[in-house]
């Protein structure tokens, strides 16, 4: 059947099942949106093309299959960028489709004409730039199949309006072959016997588990696993909800704000088992200083990131839920009662812990308990960049994987509240949570038009401090308190929503808490809670950069 | 210490700016690169010399296999390689001194590609060792220009590391349609 460039791509994108795109149109990509007026495919029409970027990514990192958003040329595609490498930092799922300039005009300074491909190539996993019309259906296919498949990432097709609009026979690829792209999936079944022979031989081990075990869901063979040979597990800030943190098994997060018994659990074990974790710098602290006293078994899907940042005695490439499963029938039921006890003597002894006075103000750790506490389990909470973020890592109830939405490795302000608004397109009808401090939500609140336009059940909780509160932090910590543009008035959030349709609510006593958060859930759309803060409050245990994870400061109460 | 490294990558426009872009950003330190099409011309081979310890090179080698473009990294051992690079000179060579000049270019087996009033263009093609001593010696009388194409290098295995091994598909292709035509024509002489 013939059919326009641009057609081509919309009845590509339905065989992948998408059903619903983020985007913001524009000239060069008018051709793909006329396409989309008569298709079943919805379009999420945004403020901002940051914010569409932000709530595809949302959507993969709650699915596992790529989000999708569709901006057009120039100006549109570059802001994207910063979308972009918050997905590829994060190794989550996307594809983004960008309209470009007629195809005889690229490289001529044109109207709305940018290098899209040149600029987006070092935060993508990979892109492409459509030359042919025939060649549409065999480069969607194959950008779908590189952004989910081994160690995901966002792919971006750059589509030039000429070529949108030309017309050939649609012919759909049977299946996907690219010869340099070969993700393993099984480990080889040598390494797994000397990763369970080290296993089998150690007292204290430790399992410490990223992001990789959750895009590989495998949250059931982990916990199987870890019960079966009784090793404890901590996870990274990306691994919340790999493995239940109510089990006693848990030590809860490790690294730079992790928790006491999680740091030094690592840095007293004899083996550390790293499942789908990269060994990142708020993880390790003081490279040379992390964990000396073990050896390190690395089960990785990405073989470069094997031995990058630490030397691994034994390492496994393959998908972490496979490898587990193999790792499970060989393993043992090891020795480590003692190893348990003293981790559970610190946990009792150095426990995460803040104080909340009846008439004290109002502190963000006892807010994130108190919405935690009146959700139901598996309910996805995305989180803004700062000291909220890290309270909501230490406070929140985290016990089903994908439920914690949160940029990481990029570490984007202003990611968290479009992403709870592309969440809320994966599980329709149920709430979804967004903390956030009152510095991020500044950076992309003009998405509540989008959130009311929908009638989205997305709750934003502001925790407004008045500071940019990690910022403050470290200068008060390292900079002798010159607390230098940190400050960062606000507007009235609660009018802001108002304005723009949404329900606004505020609460500045202990006691307007309980009652706000019950209103929000009872409320059918967005709403915008706003919690005035203790002003100048810091994030406990911390070890400052650059030291090693023994010498955690733990802080006060 | 310094790694020669080749690897098979797609033959599409980009793939040269994703390899530099990859040593840019994580920082690795390229020599020289060097970069041309196959038997196969859907592939290209890259010859890279980058500098770094062991850990460094596992990163490039580990990093390229990461790109979609790059469909093979061999890590080409010292013991293991024959290298050869060209380069193209131009050397201040005014008459008085003209024969000097010839010597050493003999001596090397080099070639001369051009002569002028004062100017005598070489050609040298050889290790870079035998590279690097000629025009040390050719350094007195005066180096006008100097170009380099970049190492290239083959590994010294008898199987070689051939571009169409992940390409057989595209050879049995051809194969297939030549096999084809000669049906047709047979099946036109037995009806005439």
């Amino acid at each position: 059947m013939k059919m326009t460039g641009a057609q081509i791509l919309v009845e590509c994108l339905k065989r992948e099942g998408v059903d619903v795109i983020f985007g913001y149109p524009g000239g060069a990509i008018l051709p793909v949106f006329d396409a989309l007026y008569d298709a079943d495919i919805n379009l999420v029409l945004v403020r901002h093309e940051q914010g569409a970027a932000h709530m595809a990514d949302g959507v993969g990192r709650a699915t596992g299959k790529p989000g999708v958003v569709l901006a057009t040329s120039g100006p549109g595609a570059t802001n994207l960028v910063t979308g972009l490498g918050t997905a590829y930092m994060d190794s989550a799922p996307m594809v983004a489709i960008t309209g470009q300039v007629r195809s005889y005009l690229i490289g001529n300074d044109a109207f709305q004409e940018a290098d899209v491909v040149g600029i987006t190539r070092p935060v993508t996993k990979h892109n492409y730039l459509i030359k042919d019309v025939k060649d549409i259906a065999r480069i969607t296919r194959e950008a779908f199949h590189i952004a989910q498949t081994g160690r995901p990432g966002p792919v971006l097709i750059d589509f030039p309006i000429d070529i949108s609009q030309h017309v050939t026979e649609f012919v759909y690829p049977k299946k996907v072959s690219i010869r340099g792209y070969n993700p393993p999936k099984a480990g080889a079944p040598q390494n797994i016997d000397e990763a369970v022979a080290l296993i089998n031989k150690s007292k204290k081990p430790v399992l410490y588990v990223g992001h990789g075990a959750i895009v590989s869901n495998a949250s059931k063979e982990l916990k199987t696993f870890a019960k079966k040979a009784n090793i404890p597990v901590t996870t990274t800030l990306l691994g919340l909800g790999a493995f239940p943190e109510t089990d006693p098994l848990s030590l809860k997060m490790l690294g730079m704000h992790g928790t006491y018994y999680a740091n030094h659990a690592v840095q007293e074990c004899d083996l550390l088992i790293a499942l789908g974790a990269r060994f990142d710098d708020r993880v390790t602290g003081k490279v040379s200083e992390f964990a000396t006293k073990s050896k390190k078994i690395h089960v990785d899907i990405d073989p470069s990131a094997i031995s990058k940042n630490v030397q691994a005695d034994c390492f496994v490439i393959g998908d972490a839920k496979a490898v587990l499963k193999e790792m499970t029938k060989k393993v043992k039921k090891l020795k480590t009662g003692p190893w348990l006890k003293k981790l559970s003597d610190w946990k009792k002894n150095h426990p995460l812990r803040y104080t909340q006075g009846e008439k004290e103000k109002l502190k963000a750790q006892y807010v994130i308990d108190e919405i935690t506490k009146r959700c139901s389990r598996g309910t996805i909470v995305t989180t803004e960049v700062g000291q909220h973020q890290m309270w909501t890592a230490q406070f929140w109830n985290f016990d089903k994987p994908r439920t914690n939405i949160t940029s990481g490795g990029l570490g984007t302000m202003g990611f968290g509240f479009p992403a709870a608004i592309g969440a809320c397109f994966t599980q329709p009808g149920k709430d979804v949570w967004c903390v956030a401090g009152d510095g991020s939500i500044q950076m992309n609140m003009q998405e509540l038009a989008t959130a009311v336009d929908h009638n989205l059940p997305v709750k934003v909780a502001i925790l407004d401090n008045q500071y940019l509160g990690m910022v403050r932090q470290w200068q008060e910590i390292f900079y002798d308190k010159r607390y230098s543009y940190s400050h960062i008035p606000g507007p009235d959030f609660v009018k802001f929503a108002e304005a723009f349709g949404a329900l606004g609510l505020r609460a500045t006593k202990k006691s307007e808490v309980p009652g706000v958060i019950k209103k929000a859930q009872a409320h059918k759309g967005p709403v915008f809670i706003h919690f005035a803060v203790k002003k100048e409050d810091n994030v406990y245990p911390m070890v400052p950069a650059g030291k090693s994870n023994s010498e955690m400061i733990e802080g006060m109460a | 210490m310094r790694h020669v490294i080749s690897c098979l990558v797609e033959n599409h426009f980009g793939v040269l700016a994703s390899v530099s872009g990859l040593f840019s950003a994580r920082g690795f330190n390229i020599d020289s690169l060097a970069v041309g099409e196959t038997e196969d011309p859907s592939v290209s081979r890259m010859t890279i010399v980058a500098k770094g310890d062991d850990g460094v090179l596992d990163q490039i080698i580990k990093q390229l296999n990461r790109l979609v473009d790059v469909i093979k990294v061999f890590d080409l051992a010292e013991e293991n390689r024959i290298t050869r690079e060209l380069v193209l000179a131009k050397i201040d060579a005014p008459p008085s001194i003209r024969s000097e000049v010839i010597q050493v270019v003999n001596t090397f087996r080099a070639k001369i590609v051009a002569v002028g009033p004062k100017i005598v263009t070489i050609e040298i093609t050889g290790t870079e060792s035998k590279i690097d001593a000629m025009l040390e010696l050719l350094h007195p009388y005066g180096i006008k220009e100097v170009v380099r194409t970049g190492l290239v290098a083959v590994s010294r295995s008898p199987e070689g590391n051939k571009a169409s091994i992940k390409g057989k598909k595209v050879a049995k292709k051809t194969v297939k349609k030549k096999a084809a035509k000669k049906k047709v024509r047979k099946k036109k002489l037995v009806r005439k």
